[in-house]
């Protein structure tokens, strides 16, 4: 019974994202457009691009994952249904878990399956352009999230904005630090186990931290 | 028993006079701890044989720098107290701290920055104690910007509360990777925040300096609750008491 | 049996004290109506029975179980309509109402439901070309096919035109005649017998 609501929640927001285009295209363009202005602003030697290729990357994707979330509760908060959501005789946690990974889907998959296309531009090799995309299809996770406690905090507020980013940035170092190590250290040559390692155990961390206090600031939000 | 105490401590008028009387009480003290602290840091305490006179802003930087973290603590811990037994003097505790937290933060991040340019030769180093505290910063502003969006004070209090426990479980994970970061990107270098071997002469003062931030911040936080607690009863009969009482 | 008491509920809110003192149980095949002028708390106390609002002072039960105790079991037996229709725009409206039914546990048909508030033949509509009233009848319509003994509905006859309002206010008397409870409030006359009405002034 709960699995079914997991499901339905899932696929109503995919579905409602796909006849709404702009926002699921909005943060892939900025994503891409992110990246593609470095190369201007410092110089396009190859040798200094593949040096930052990680950071940079990593950066544009943090803030386009950030810039995204704000979408995640704000038009089921506006038209009621987030009401009608938490009020379903379901755990609101899982019924989070479920539109943060609908957002997830909707964010990180696309960030991760265009990224290799810009470490191509950024003259990264093939096998570091694997292990970008695997930080990517972990840690991305981690950063919906995360962030959806600071979302839910400040769902009711209109003046979200820069305030936002104090609350959700600072909680992403680690995981911008564990992926950009892991794919420098595959330049590097040396192997790659233990950062991805150290991302598996956030996601797990995430996985099993986040979904609960989320739900428990959307309750306080809407009261 | 001690619910039931707690619940005393906790009304607000019993609270409100106790901590007039010891917030007297506290500043005496402070001044002692700092006229000993400064004098045994300042003048006492030798000089550094590799940093000179130099080497004395620890006396600020050190407790600056513990205050930053114990005050996070002050918050989580009063933040879970607020959040599940709903006692209001925990909520007011918990808000009226990142404000002091802030300051003591910044206070550790200027310190470390004037100590760094004779040492490197630069005003900023990406070195990992003075990172972590950068990142402290932040959170403690966005605990304040939180705080201050949210119109309900009560709402605001507790989701306050959330964020500084969600903190609670990062900090350590931040910490540990900026610390990692720090040893990749820099190599074997020596950062000179590392624990040194202290002498006496020189732990004594430092300790004296440390006990008297920390009646700093219980001074301060009194007060700032103090002020909170009349802001949020003023249309209790208790506050109009205590305004026109004296 | 199913019974919804309320004892010695008060509410505070930015220091002022917004009500007090509320005590009422409600049985099935019953309506209540709460009045009171505006800004007297109405759909503060609303929110509160619906479980949206924290209780700070007072018990909610429900089969003798207050509500915070039952916390997703409650949700079973309950229905709130807002002001806010909590209908997707971009969904359909036979998708908006599927959508409510996969997240109950009984359901009944959606054609019938569609059907008893007018809106036969838009199931496959986007609900964004509805107009305002009958984007309320959709919400209407959502009561109609999940299954919830209770219903607490706050001003569920804003822009509903005379003849919708008879309609609902016969739907409304349907649901208590087969044992279920109403909790509404409303600026409109609310024309049900008086045998099954109560009444609160806030």
């Amino acid at each position: 019974m709960h699995l079914r609501a997991f499901g339905a929640v899932i696929v109503r927001d995919l579905l409602l994202a796909f006849r709404h285009k702009s926002e699921l295209v909005n943060s892939i363009a900025f994503f891409i457009l992110v990246v593609s202005l470095f190369p201007l602003g410092v110089g396009a030697d190859i040798a200094l691009l593949r040096k930052i290729a990680p950071g940079v990357i990593w950066v544009a994707a943090l803030l386009a994952t950030f810039l995204s979330l704000d979408q995640l509760f704000r038009s089921d908060y506006e038209d009621g249904c987030l009401e009608l959501i938490l009020m379903s005789p379901h755990p609101v946690s899982l019924i989070v878990l479920a539109k943060i990974m609908a957002h997830w889907m909707l964010t990180g998959v696309p960030l991760t399956l265009i990224a290799p296309l810009l470490a191509g531009m950024y003259g990264l090799e093939n096998s570091s352009i694997a292990v970008l995309m695997l930080t990517l299809l972990i840690g991305t996770p981690i950063l919906s999230l995360i962030g959806a406690i600071a979302i839910a905090l400040t769902v009711g507020l209109r003046k979200g904005g820069v305030m936002l980013a104090l609350l959700i940035l600072p909680f992403y170092v680690p995981v911008l630090i564990f992926a950009t190590a892991a794919i420098d250290a595959q330049i590097a040559g040396f192997p790659v186990s233990g950062q991805i390692n150290m991302l598996l155990a956030l996601l797990a961390l995430a996985l099993t931290l986040s979904p609960w206090p989320t739900a428990v600031a959307l309750k306080m939000s809407l009261s | 028993m001690i619910m039931k105490w707690l619940h005393k401590f906790s009304s607000p008028p019993y609270f409100y006079a106790l901590s007039g009387k010891l917030i007297k009480w506290l500043s005496v003290l402070l001044v002692a701890f700092l006229a000993a602290g400064l004098y045994g840091g300042l003048v006492l305490a030798p000089a550094d044989y590799q940093q000179g006179d130099s080497f004395r802003i620890i006396y600020v930087h050190v407790p600056a720098a513990w205050m930053s973290l114990f005050i996070y603590m002050v918050m989580a811990v009063s933040g879970t107290i607020a959040l599940v037994w709903r006692i209001k003097l925990a909520e007011i505790v918990s808000v009226c701290s990142p404000p002091i937290g802030a300051g003591f933060t910044f206070l550790a991040l200027v310190t470390g920055s004037i100590w760094g340019k004779p040492m490197w030769g630069t005003w900023w180093v990406w070195d990992a104690r003075l990172t972590s505290e950068l990142i402290l910063l932040f959170l403690y502003l966005g605990l304040i910007g939180l705080y201050t969006a949210i119109e309900d004070k009560r709402t605001a209090s507790r989701s306050v509360a959330i964020l500084a426990l969600v903190g609670v479980v990062n900090i350590p994970i931040i910490h540990y990777s900026v610390e990692w970061w720090n040893t990749l990107h820099q190599g074997p270098t020596v950062t000179k925040f590392d624990k040194p071997s202290i002498h006496i002469d020189m732990l004594i003062p430092l300790l004296n300096m440390a006990i008297a931030f920390k009646l700093y911040f219980a001074i301060a936080l009194l007060m700032r609750s103090r002020n909170e607690l009349l802001q949020r009863e003023q249309n209790g009969r208790w506050v109009e008491e205590v305004l026109e009482g004296k | 049996m199913n019974r919804l008491e309320v004892k010695n509920l008060a509410c505070e809110r930015g220091g002022r004290l917004l009500f007090s003192n509320i005590s009422f149980s409600l049985n099935p095949g019953a309506v209540l109506v709460i009045e009171g002028r505006n800004g007297a708390g109405k759909t503060t106390l609303l929110r509160m029975l619906a479980g949206l609002r924290s209780i700070e002072d007072g018990v909610v039960s429900f089969d003798g179980l207050s509500i915070e105790q039952l916390a997703d079991a409650y949700y079973q037996q309950m229905a709130y309509l807002g002001h806010l229709n909590a209908v997707k725009y971009d969904l359909t409206v036979s998708e908006n109402l599927k959508f409510a039914q996969q997240l109950s546990t009984v359901v009944s048909n959606i054609d019938d439901a569609l059907h008893k508030v007018g809106l036969d033949g838009y199931q496959d509509t986007l609900s964004r070309h509805l107009s305002a009233g009958q984007k309320r009848k959709l919400a209407l319509a959502r009561l109609l096919c999940i299954h919830k003994r209770l219903w607490i509905l706050d001003e569920p006859f804003t822009s509903l035109d005379k003849s919708s309002i008879a309609m609902f206010e016969g739907l409304i008397h349907e649901h208590v005649s087969q044992g279920g409870m109403v909790i509404i409030t409303t600026h409109h006359p609310i024309n049900l017998p008086d045998s099954i009405l109560l009444r609160l002034t806030l």
